[in-house]
């Protein structure tokens, strides 16, 4: 069996099936009574921790090519930034249905008066354009670089994202802190390579010119592949 | 320390005490602290006879299978009828840092916590300073039953059926002096039994104070249990106060210490956040958490928020007290 097929038959399905386990998990511990006595505000927090989870997992993607140079990783990160785009919708939905129960004036008055929920939504809605720009067809429409460009909205929503978690703990930081370590390691990385390319005689043009077309023969691939 | 605390002792002899309770037996903190440290490592061997001993007294209703001790109470004033939150509820769903920040944590972590033997200091200005057995201490009083509303300040709350004392007769004992204007708990300061003071979420010892009508309140207790049984560890054993119309972190867990002050206190998670967290904390829906909104809460096995009440629905009893304070001031 060629990578290829490898990847598209065994990797990919194996992979689209671990991301459901935590949804799975939740849903079987709030139908057996395993959600602590406050199943909601559980299922509020566990959902998006796990958002963050998969937000950084995305991000994980090309510092790992980089460093270990196995370019097929790039197949894995559509799905990736679709799952977290699938626990974030959860989150929201919590919070909405189970949580406000539709309580639309309330939450009206949360997203704009509370920056940790304004900061959190913004997170979110950035995530939406990203995931309808997912499709091939849309990354040739829009070509290669300005789907590049448009995608890199990940990094704001990763930053909402430890801001959220981050303003709304009480007293204990410690798990902000390590999102906020991870997401800043993440980007840090990409900080450092672009110093490190455009100085290096390698790379034609620093990040707006031919520096990116890896990138963009990356997803082209990716996306004619499904 | 020791000296004092025992010479105080036969000089104040302020509460009744057992007739197997030397006061020479209520020693240094550091003492004890040490013997509760041995004590420990036999916990598990205790523990097992106390798990035995329960099953052996068991007779005919379901509470007499909860863990800890049964305890001899009447039925108190100020009880609500409403559904009771459920005992695996109470004592699996808590905030007590002292053993992690996890809501499960203290459910799980408690059991280092060594309640007995445990004595409490009184101090400040008071006539009756000292430091007394815990059974000493609440021997005089008749436990009753307070079934209470508790708000916790994260937006949820619980049915709670308390077995305790009002504080009130306590503050009296100590024969406080007019100089005194409050009252400060502090908590068990021991990193061994309570692992979570190894991580500085909190400046450790947590302290809590009342103003002193505020602890006089006849709705201000001390609780020694829950369902009819001594307090749960994880729960705040053996002792810890509970007043009702406040947020739930002004009820200082397995407290050691209660002093008569002038000035008020400096509450832990005021230090800690002092724009978020009050002195006064008293449950209000008008005045929002800086972060969140305070208008309605979860009660623990609801599905739909209810609104939340002013003084958690004990403003006949507590209003009279704010009388003309700015509460959005003193939150």
């Amino acid at each position: 069996m060629t990578t290829t097929r490898w990847i598209r038959w065994v990797l990919k399905p194996a992979l689209f099936t671990a991301a459901l386990v935590p949804v799975a998990y939740l849903i079987w511990a709030a139908l057996t009574g395993n959600l602590t006595a406050n199943p909601i505000q559980e299922l509020e927090h566990e959902t998006g921790l796990w958002t963050l989870r998969f937000v950084c997992l995305t991000l994980a993607v090309t510092p790992l090519r980089r460093v270990t140079g196995w370019n097929s990783l790039i197949r894995f990160r559509r799905m990736l930034g679709l799952y977290a785009f699938f626990y974030g919708t959860l989150h929201l939905l919590t919070y909405v249905v189970l949580d406000q129960f539709f309580a639309f004036q309330t939450m009206l008055v949360d997203v704009t008066k509370r920056p940790y929920i304004t900061v959190g939504f913004a997170g979110f809605v950035l995530m939406i354009p990203l995931a309808i720009t997912s499709t091939a067809g849309m990354i040739r429409r829009l070509g290669g670089r300005r789907w590049n460009l448009l995608h890199r909205l990940i990094y704001v929503t990763a930053v909402a994202g430890v801001v959220h978690y981050w303003w709304l703990v009480k007293a204990d930081e410690r798990s902000p802190e390590r999102y906020a370590l991870a997401v800043g390691v993440l980007l840090g990385f990409r900080l450092l390579y672009l110093a490190w390319k455009s100085r290096s005689r390698l790379a034609p043009a620093p990040a707006a010119a031919g520096g990116r077309t890896p990138f963009r023969l990356d997803a082209e691939r990716d996306a004619s592949l499904d | 320390m020791p000296g004092r605390a025992a010479r105080q002792g036969e000089a104040v002899m302020l509460i009744r005490r057992a007739p197997d309770m030397k006061w020479s037996e209520v020693t240094d903190e550091k003492l004890y602290l040490g013997r509760r440290q041995f004590l420990q490592t036999t916990a598990g061997v205790a523990m097992a006879a106390a798990a035995g001993a329960s099953i052996g007294c068991s007779t005919v209703s379901a509470d007499d299978q909860l863990p800890g001790r049964k305890l001899s109470y009447k039925e108190g004033p100020f009880g609500t009828t409403e559904k009771e939150t459920p005992y695996k509820d109470v004592t699996t769903y808590n905030n007590f840092y002292e053993f992690g920040t996890g809501k499960s944590d203290p459910a799980q972590n408690a059991g280092t916590l060594v309640t007995s033997p445990w004595s409490i200091q009184i101090d400040g200005e008071c006539a009756k300073k000292g430091t007394y057995h815990l059974d000493d201490l609440i021997k005089p009083y008749q436990l009753e039953e307070r079934i209470y509303r508790m708000r916790c300040v994260e937006a949820w709350s619980m049915v709670i059926p308390w077995v305790g004392f009002p504080l009130a007769s306590l503050v009296k004992q100590c024969a406080p002096t007019p100089k005194a204007k409050y009252v400060k708990f502090t908590t068990l300061y021991n990193p061994v039994q309570m692992p979570g003071q190894n991580v500085p979420v909190l400046k450790w010892p947590y302290v809590e104070g009342l103003r002193m009508d505020e602890a006089t309140n006849p709705l201000a207790i001390l609780a020694v249990g829950l369902y009819g049984h001594t307090l749960p560890n994880q729960d705040g054993a053996p002792i810890r106060l509970v007043t009702p119309w406040k947020y739930g972190f002004k009820g200082i867990k397995s407290i050691v210490k209660i002093e008569f002050v002038e000035k008020q206190p400096l509450n832990t998670w005021q230090q800690t956040r002092p724009n978020e967290y009050g002195f006064y904390a008293n449950v209000n829906p008008h005045v929002d958490h800086p972060r969140w909104s305070q208008a309605t809460e979860r009660r623990i096995g609801e599905f739909f928020r209810r609104p939340t009440l002013m003084f958690n629905g004990y403003g006949d009893q507590v209003a009279s007290m704010y009388a003309g304070m700015d509460l959005r001031k003193y939150f």
